[in-house]
């Protein structure tokens, strides 16, 4: 009895414990979305701002999200990178920046102490509305990428993660990697930064999130403070639909490793699609919960054929990948991906038993309050509601929507969307 | 001077923060089972973590890895519940497990709705004395811990290269062998060998019950007792002591492996908070090892990255808890153009630097200052805090000294930084290895199938 077990909760529990669901939210004066949610107890405060400026916003210009968002804080307003990191870490504060392919974020954990608090936020208003995008630091920041990009090729797990993505997306602004590959980043000039910040790093297409000790009145005020500098500037077009794969495909990368990385899938789930929670607790039977999933079970409990066999869909703006994967001994590739696959075939046709159901949605439902324990975590749960504009009460409602999912829709939902028919596999690694 | 201003701020925070914050409760069972508590109230959940004693440098040559090995056999079932029924049974309950092997630990832990503590207690008490250890179960899971190996560092040049380096820096000392095992060794477990090393070191008196999180102490305690109490202690033989050689020079290797970019492994071999005399030799490496790393303002990011542009990425790391010497680490890939030689130059000034002269009083203050935020952000994880705590008892330290360390690391001077790099950053305490790159073969066949289902 869930609900019965919810009030309980609120009777007994400190007042931080429940607020853990209560996001608030408003807009800024300068018209930016502001997601709150007050956790007491510890004197100190996560901030995210986060901008519709991932990779898929590259255009042809694959890598450039990454290294903008990398160079905010080489130097802003009268502060180079030696005086910025300074001003953070004297004050014990975290900053750093990240890109998906949806998002840019700027991520600032502070403690809320006045002098310590308003450092921080002075430091990260300047990496905001006034980076300086200086030529030589730029020259720097290039060569580290470079370096990266170079790096991952030592990697068969970060070249199959490339060509997967590639296979399921082609020329969707989705299909390139985040980083970016040699050939554009060592063609960026400081001036494709510049337009690209001026383009997306403004008012109209920004998000605040603060998850913390803060009041409600204090939160305003940093938001606000936060996002003064910014132009106001307005939101980008939507980035375009995907189109689904009309046969299944596979390829093969030769690599001189030991181990052969397999990553099998198609394009999946929107974070807003009405199929989401069927395929979500689906998931979580086939290959999203742990040690007792059912690939787990086929792939490394009765056959010992790897250390780790998954499966997980990954929501996006638009249909993020739905994704399987192992890596197991170079000779064995042949007989793991069949029971991959077979595994994959035989769930959709049949779908889950109700025993399986039943466990799953105990699973889910009954560690849902250890998914945002810790303050982290709310704040990165926050982010994603408001990024993509999930309801308010999304955390709240989220364990009854596990509870109503039958048998009948998860079967139903995974023949419509996941055709095994239709994956497209990657393997890379030796002979 | 408005820095000062801040870090005195900035030092009375802890207190404001310890204000509300509850201590650690201990209690030993009859058995030897020592049950640690730390209440945390902010969220209705509870961590739970059982750490054993026991790690790969408890472990003789020819069995290295049989820690790990043992860890993944913990799960194969007991009489009560048989295999693959633990994690079900955690599954049904809605909480997350697993386990971890370290050099001087092997842990387990579940995470928890708060009402199903128990749920945890009868599980990890029954497999602390009546695990079943069978020769088909060990079979297939020795495949999956082959694959685990291959993953974590046949596969890569990194990883691989500082296998080698430890196994170079460290003549008899156990820390030479990799947690996961030499690939012979790991070939040849036999169930006997897993029997004798669970009944040597799988009992109450071996092993530490941590608990964080939404919960009673007193009805942790009791809880304990109902479900541990009854387990039989045993006759603990004291680990021989495999006491490191002196090194008698510096120790420098290459290392040969196809790779896109060359890499360069320092260490110097210097005490941990177990083995030093005085201890505060411990807690200046560590205030060492932030003025060179902690963060983006740090020595090597602002000298070697940004500044020389030496480096594409430099760090240093030094672990403080573990139970023997170990290394001050120091690794680094160089930028475009420059080579692993420059790099352990620029390296090498900058220890002669800290050796010569003293850290600016800014650069301490930051240190400290990230020390003492730190203490507040962990304290966002009941997991990270019930590590620490099961880290410093089962190392042999004592949990007590998880308190000490805001204070300790505040009391480092300039003079014991300077101190601890003139009397353990020396030539003749170091080794070195540099990944030398050798060329990646290469293709790409692809090939599109269509049509039925799962052709493959």
């Amino acid at each position: 009895m869930r609900i019965s077990w919810l009030t309980i909760v609120l009777m007994i529990f400190t007042q931080t414990a429940w607020s853990a669901a209560t996001i608030e939210h408003w807009q800024s004066p300068q018209g930016s979305r502001v997601y709150y949610v007050q956790t007491e107890g510890l004197p100190m405060v996560d901030i995210r701002v986060t901008f519709d400026a991932g990779s898929a916003r590259d255009g042809y210009q694959h890598g450039l999200a990454a290294i903008t968002s990398a160079m905010l804080d080489a130097g802003a307003g009268e502060w180079d990178a030696d005086q910025i990191a300074e001003r953070f870490e004297s004050v014990g504060a975290q900053f750093s920046t990240g890109v998906s392919r949806d998002m840019a974020w700027l991520s600032l954990r502070t403690l809320t102490e006045k002098p310590l608090f308003d450092q921080s936020i002075a430091t990260l208003r300047a990496i905001l509305a006034d980076p300086n995008f200086d030529e030589a630091d730029f020259q720097r920041k290039k060569t580290r990428t470079l370096a990266a990009l170079k790096h991952r090729e030592e990697s068969p797990g970060a070249l199959a993660s490339i060509a997967f993505y590639q296979a399921l997306y082609h020329d969707h602004p989705y299909a390139h990697p985040r980083a970016g590959v040699i050939e554009t980043v060592a063609g960026f000039g400081v001036d494709d930064l510049r337009q690209f910040y001026r383009r997306y790093y403004v008012a109209a297409n920004a998000m605040v999130v603060i998850v913390g000790d803060l009041s409600k009145k204090q939160a305003e005020q940093t938001a606000e403070s936060l996002l003064a500098g910014l132009e106001v500037g307005e939101r980008p077009q939507p980035i375009p639909e995907i189109t689904m794969p009309d046969k299944g495909s596979t390829k093969h990368i030769e690599f001189p490793s030991t181990q052969t990385h397999v990553l099998s899938g198609l394009p999946g789930v929107r974070r807003q699609d009405e199929d989401y929670f069927p395929l979500y607790v689906g998931n979580h039977i086939l290959g999203g919960s742990g040690l007792v999933s059912k690939l787990f079970e086929e792939v490394r409990e009765k056959r010992g054929l790897a250390y780790s066999a998954y499966s997980y869909f990954s929501p996006m703006y638009r249909r993020g990948p739905f994704t399987m994967g192992l890596q197991t001994r170079n000779d064995q590739t042949g007989k793991a991906v069949r029971i991959m696959k077979k595994t994959l075939a035989d769930f959709v046709a049949n779908g889950p038993t109700e025993a399986e159901l039943v466990a799953a949605k105990k699973n889910i439902t009954g560690g849902f309050v250890l998914r945002f324990d810790t303050n982290r975590e709310l704040a990165e749960y926050a982010n994603m509601i408001g990024f993509y504009r999930l309801p308010l009460n999304y955390l709240e409602v989220f364990p009854q929507k596990v509870e109503a999912v039958t048998v009948e829709q998860i079967k139903d939902a995974l023949q419509r969307r996941v055709k095994p028919e239709l994956l497209q596999t990657v393997t890379v690694g030796g002979k | 001077m408005r820095f000062r201003s801040i870090v005195i701020t900035l030092l009375c925070l802890p207190l404001l923060a310890q204000a509300g914050d509850p201590k650690v409760q201990e209690k030993v069972l009859t058995n030897g089972l020592k049950v640690l508590v730390k209440e945390d109230h902010r969220s209705p959940v509870v961590v739970s973590q059982v750490w054993y004693k026991v790690g790969s440098s408890y472990e003789p040559g020819g069995i290295t890895g049989i820690s790990h090995m043992l860890e993944h056999m913990m799960f194969k079932g007991t009489d009560r519940h048989p295999a693959g029924e633990f994690s079900r049974i955690i599954a049904a309950n809605g909480g997350n497990e697993n386990a971890f092997t370290g050099r001087d630990y092997t842990a387990y832990f579940q995470t928890l709705e708060k009402s199903r503590l128990e749920v945890s207690f009868e599980l990890e008490a029954d497999r602390m004395r009546n695990l079943n250890l069978l020769a088909d179960e060990l079979k297939k899971e020795l495949q999956v811990v082959t694959e685990e190996r291959r993953m974590r560092v046949d596969d890569k040049p990194r990883a691989k290269t500082q296998e080698h380096f430890m196994a170079m820096a460290f003549s008899n000392s156990p820390y030479k062998n990799p947690i996961i095992g030499w690939p012979a060794d790991i070939a040849h477990y036999r169930i006997e060998d897993l029997q004798a090393w669970y009944q040597r070191w799988y009992a109450p008196n071996n092993a530490t019950l941590v608990v964080a999180g939404d919960v009673r102490p007193e009805e942790v305690f009791k809880l304990a007792e109902k479900y541990f109490a009854g387990l039989k202690p045993s006759d603990i033989e004291p680990l021989k002591p495999q006491t490191e050689v002196e090194q008698l020079g510096v120790r420098k290797m290459t290392i040969k492996l196809p790779a896109k970019l060359p890499y360069l492994v320092m260490g110097y071999r210097v005490p941990v908070l177990a083995t030093a005399q005085p201890e505060w030799e411990a807690y200046a490496l560590e205030v060492l090892a932030g003025i060179l790393d902690g963060g983006s303002s740090a020595r090597l990011s602002s000298r070697l990255v940004r500044g020389k542009q030496i480096a594409v990425s430099a760090g240093a790391s030094y672990g403080l808890i573990s139970r023997l010497p170990d290394l001050f680490m120091l690794d680094a890939t160089p930028a475009k153009g420059k080579t692993v030689h420059d790099l352990e130059y620029a390296l090498k000034e900058e220890i002669f630097e800290l050796k010569n002269e003293l850290v600016s009083d800014e650069e301490l203050q930051r240190v400290k200052a990230q020390v003492l935020a730190n203490d507040v952000y962990e304290r966002d994880s009941n997991f990270y805090q019930a590590m620490q705590l099961g880290m410093l008892e089962t190392v042999g330290i004592g949990w007590e000294k998880a308190d000490e360390y805001v204070d300790k690391v505040n009391q480092v001077t300039a003079e014991q930084v300077r101190a601890v790099a003139r009397k353990y950053l020396l030539e003749d305490r170091l080794s070195i290895a540099y990944l030398d790159p050798q060329p990646i073969k290469e293709q790409a066949q692809s090939g599109s199938k269509t049509g039925g289902r799962n052709a493959d």
